[in-house]
């Protein structure tokens, strides 16, 4: 179905026969890995807003060496499992590099970040951060990746990860497998009847009976509403 | 982006300078009277229902910055309100030690097309708080004089909400609200182990069709994006392109309005404004003007519109044009939930925004501070956004592991991920939307020094709460702790105290400034009469938030409306007699 019936539908409210409505069709429901970042936001542009994407998506701010750098750490921050992509896998470095220029306040404390990165390699293990090894690379983020355990003299190497956590964590969950490994199933259209009913008990709830009678029955979502002359709505059985 | 360059000679029964609330309500009421009816709208056309406007139902990885706000678009990248609180080459200035912040709207429909969809009539005591208080003053209409009016819209545009019976809460014509979601339930039995009433909220966004013309509520939570189905309220979806379909009502976008044009005696002969296409100056004519530009900015319009009989600006005898601006207070705070922890996924996202809402409940008379506030909900499975996964360095030990002990901050790696996911959708809050106190001490003016990129002289802001919007806000943080707690939360943040004004935001953070050209019975004391008409120039209206005395601890958009359709009705009744 695509989206033209999808409204049509709305406008008719065949919704309300429980017809339930799909956002794309099957060829569309491929997983999107790595998301588009070509052309700028999708909908409702500004000739301004497309020039400003379009600037900042011509620009680069990382170099290849801190994307070598970002492209470990990422993946150590959000690693693959069984059922779902690590962070590279979907983009997150890009997304990064984009960032960087669409909030230039984040730039200084990466690049210095990175940089930190090295220095501490070179202070405990005489190489920079790209030349450890894996165990060695590991010693330097549990350094910082704990902001409670941390020793004070890695407090700046501790911001500067909660930050890359901060944005690894969320350039991987804003994509489709990062919904899927979320279980987010919204944003498509449907019909809100309350908490589904095993999961109010659950949680000991129960709707209030005053109101049990007043709220929106699906079934009536077709009829076009009337009033009486002191505001009741006229409802149907 | 179209501009039709219309000759100075055509002449309009009536202009119309906005097209949010009011401006969209009077091209509806007076072009379906039988007037001409030009709009004037600063920014470009819009609507959602096109795919090329369209941002509804767009996923984050839609936008290289997975949604998050830009100068643009201050509120999310998908957010459908073009503007924000600091346009490009449009600026307003700030008078030392005070502070004001402004967010405008360029596109037809303006605010309407991202507001909350809050829809409250004002109560009776709401026109009548200096009788009540001593504070302010009183409105020289009442709650009677509204209330068909009220209705009206209620049916025209429609709003989901339950009777109630309150006193200060009327009740109207409501479609059948939706039932809460889980994290609404948790609130409402925290409210209610300290007595305060949650009931289903009130939003223009149709539950049930209340004509052919516009869909029902698909429940995909983004009214903020606009809706392509128009099935909530805005200006441009529900009131001026219908009345451009039916009536003779045309369209000037992208033209910025520089002042009312006015003849030898003061009466208003039109408007003169600049298209942003060209650059140039343009003139129309009408028989009468009606200003729905926004509160400050048809205050600005009218000081701008000096001539030899009206030397301080149109409408502006009283020097009162631009005083009593007031904004809603407002603060928030947030917590999370244990119980929300590794919820079971269902579709949860509802309407957009709250599904209950607690009105204000209280006798202001054994209280420290003189007015209300209502309390908005928050919280729930939302879409995940740019920020989801944020703040593990501060969150994670809420979060037990599998020993039952508090989780470590921070972290990497497989944990984090499945941790990530464990605390999606356990967080909730609250917002306090309050009334101020309006004071001739809180104004904004023309700021001598100061143009836009159009040449036109902009506005600066005076603006300072008193003690009773600082109490108000310190009172809403004592009841947010009291709900959060009782509801079984773990508060988030510190209660903020007297050295933050206990978190009270910056007036004019909330969006609901009014009151800039105030109505009244005295011409001394009040820019415009009780039908909206300037007292100093019987064929100039407003129609925005500016006539509004006080802004009551309800959102002003249903007032707007309401007024709106009064102050039109009232033209084309003056117009028939040939009174202006």
């Amino acid at each position: 179905m695509n989206r033209r019936e999808n409204l049509k539908l709305l406008f008719t409210g065949a919704l309300a026969s429980g017809f339930l409505l799909t956002n794309c069709s099957p060829e569309e429901k491929q997983l999107t890995y790595s998301p588009q970042l070509s052309g700028g936001t999708k909908g409702g542009r500004t000739e301004e807003e497309k020039l400003i994407d379009q600037k900042l998506l011509s620009e680069t701010f990382l170099t290849e060496e801190e994307k070598k750098k970002l492209e470990v750490l990422v993946d150590i921050i959000i690693p693959a499992d069984e059922k779902s992509p690590a962070a590279t896998e979907v983009g997150v470095v890009d997304f990064i590099e984009f960032m960087m220029k669409d909030y230039p306040g984040y730039q200084t404390p990466m690049r210095g970040g990175l940089m930190w990165l090295d220095h501490y390699g070179e202070d405990h293990f005489g190489k920079v951060f790209l030349e450890l090894d894996d165990s060695q690379k590991l010693e330097i983020i549990e350094a910082i990746a704990w902001p409670e355990r941390a020793e004070p003299e890695n407090e700046g190497g501790v911001k500067f990860f909660n930050m890359l956590r901060n944005l690894t964590a969320t350039g991987y969950f804003t994509t489709e497998p990062g919904f899927k490994y979320l279980g987010y199933v919204g944003n498509t259209p449907n019909i809100w009847d309350g908490v589904p009913d095993h999961i109010m008990k659950t949680h000991g709830f129960e709707l209030p009976e005053v109101y049990k009678d007043v709220y929106l029955k699906p079934e009536e979502r077709g009829e076009l509403a009337q009033w009486d002359d002191e505001g009741n709505i006229i409802r149907k059985g | 982006m179209s501009f039709e360059i219309k000759s100075t000679a055509e002449s309009y029964d009536v202009i119309i300078v906005g097209s949010g609330a009011g401006g969209g309500m009077a091209s509806k009421i007076l072009s379906e009277a039988g007037l001409s009816v030009a709009v004037i709208e600063a920014g470009g056309d819009f609507d959602p229902a096109k795919d090329e406007d369209r941002t509804q139902m767009r996923f984050p990885w839609e936008s290289p910055r997975r949604g998050s706000g830009t100068r643009i678009r201050p509120f999310g990248d998908f957010d459908a309100a073009i503007g924000g609180w600091d346009i490009e080459g449009e600026p307003y200035t700030r008078a030392r030690g005070t502070s004001f912040d402004w967010f405008r709207s360029r596109m037809v429909g303006g605010r309407t097309n991202h507001w909350g969809r809050i829809s409250l009539r004002f109560g009776p005591d709401d026109f009548k708080r200096a009788s009540i208080d001593g504070l302010g003053h009183d409105w020289p209409i009442g709650y009677d004089d509204l209330k068909p009016y009220y209705d009206k819209v209620d049916k025209l545009i429609g709003v989901f909400g339950s009777k109630e019976g309150w006193h200060n809460e009327p009740d109207g014509f409501f479609l059948p609200p939706p039932k809460p979601r889980l994290h609404e339930l948790y609130m409402m039995k925290g409210a209610k182990k300290v007595n305060i009433p949650v009931i289903p909220s009130r939003l223009s966004v149709l539950t049930k069709p209340i004509n052919n013309d516009r869909g029902v509520c698909f429940f995909c939570a983004q009214c903020n994006r606009a809706c392509q189905a128009y099935a909530d309220f805005s200006s441009g979806t529900c009131l001026l392109h219908p009345a451009m379909k039916k009536g003779k009502v045309d369209l000037f976008t992208n033209s910025m309005v520089r002042k009312v044009t006015t003849d030898d005696t003061g009466k208003a002969t039109g408007v003169s404004f600049i298209s942003k296409v060209d650059m140039k100056e343009y003139k129309l004519r009408s028989r009468v003007v009606v200003l729905g530009a926004s509160a400050c900015e048809s205050a600005r319009i009218m000081l701008n519109s000096k001539s030899k009989s009206h030397p301080d600006g149109i409408g502006n005898s009283s020097g009162m044009v631009g005083r009593y601006l007031h904004d809603s207070t407002g603060a928030d705070r947030m917590g999370i939930l244990p119980e929300l922890m590794e919820r079971e996924r269902y579709n949860e996202d509802g309407v957009g925004g709250m599904h209950v809402y607690t009105p204000w409940w209280l006798d202001n008379k054994k209280l420290d501070f003189a007015r209300g506030y209502h309390i908005e909900y928050w919280g729930g499975m939302g879409m995940p956004s740019y920020g989801v996964g944020f703040s593990m360095d501060t969150m994670r030990k809420y979060l037990k592991d599998e020993f039952g002990n508090p989780s470590p901050n921070g972290g990497y790696g497989e944990g984090l991920k499945k941790d990530i996911k464990r605390i999606q959708g356990s967080t909730l809050g609250m917002s306090g939307r309050g009334e101020s106190i309006p004071q001739y001490s809180n104004y904004c003016e023309i700021d001598p020094n100061v143009v836009d990129k159009y040449g036109i002289p902009v506005l600066r802001f005076n603006y300072q709460w008193t003690d009773h919007e600082i109490k108000q806000a310190k009172h809403m943080h004592d009841t947010f702790e009291e709900i959060l707690t009782n509801a079984g939360a773990i508060l988030l943040g510190n209660k903020p105290g007297p050295e933050s004004k206990y978190g009270l935001a910056t007036p004019g953070r909330i969006i609901h400034e009014v009151g800039t050209t105030r109505m009244g019975n005295d011409p001394a004391t009040s820019v415009l009469n009780s039908n909206c008409q300037a007292h100093d120039c019987d064929n100039l209206f407003v129609v925005d938030a500016g006539p509004f005395v006080s802004q009551a601890d309800k959102n002003p958009t249903w007032t707007i409306l309401a007024l709106s359709w009064r102050t039109s009705d009232y033209i084309v009744s003056e117009l028939k007699k040939k009174n202006i």
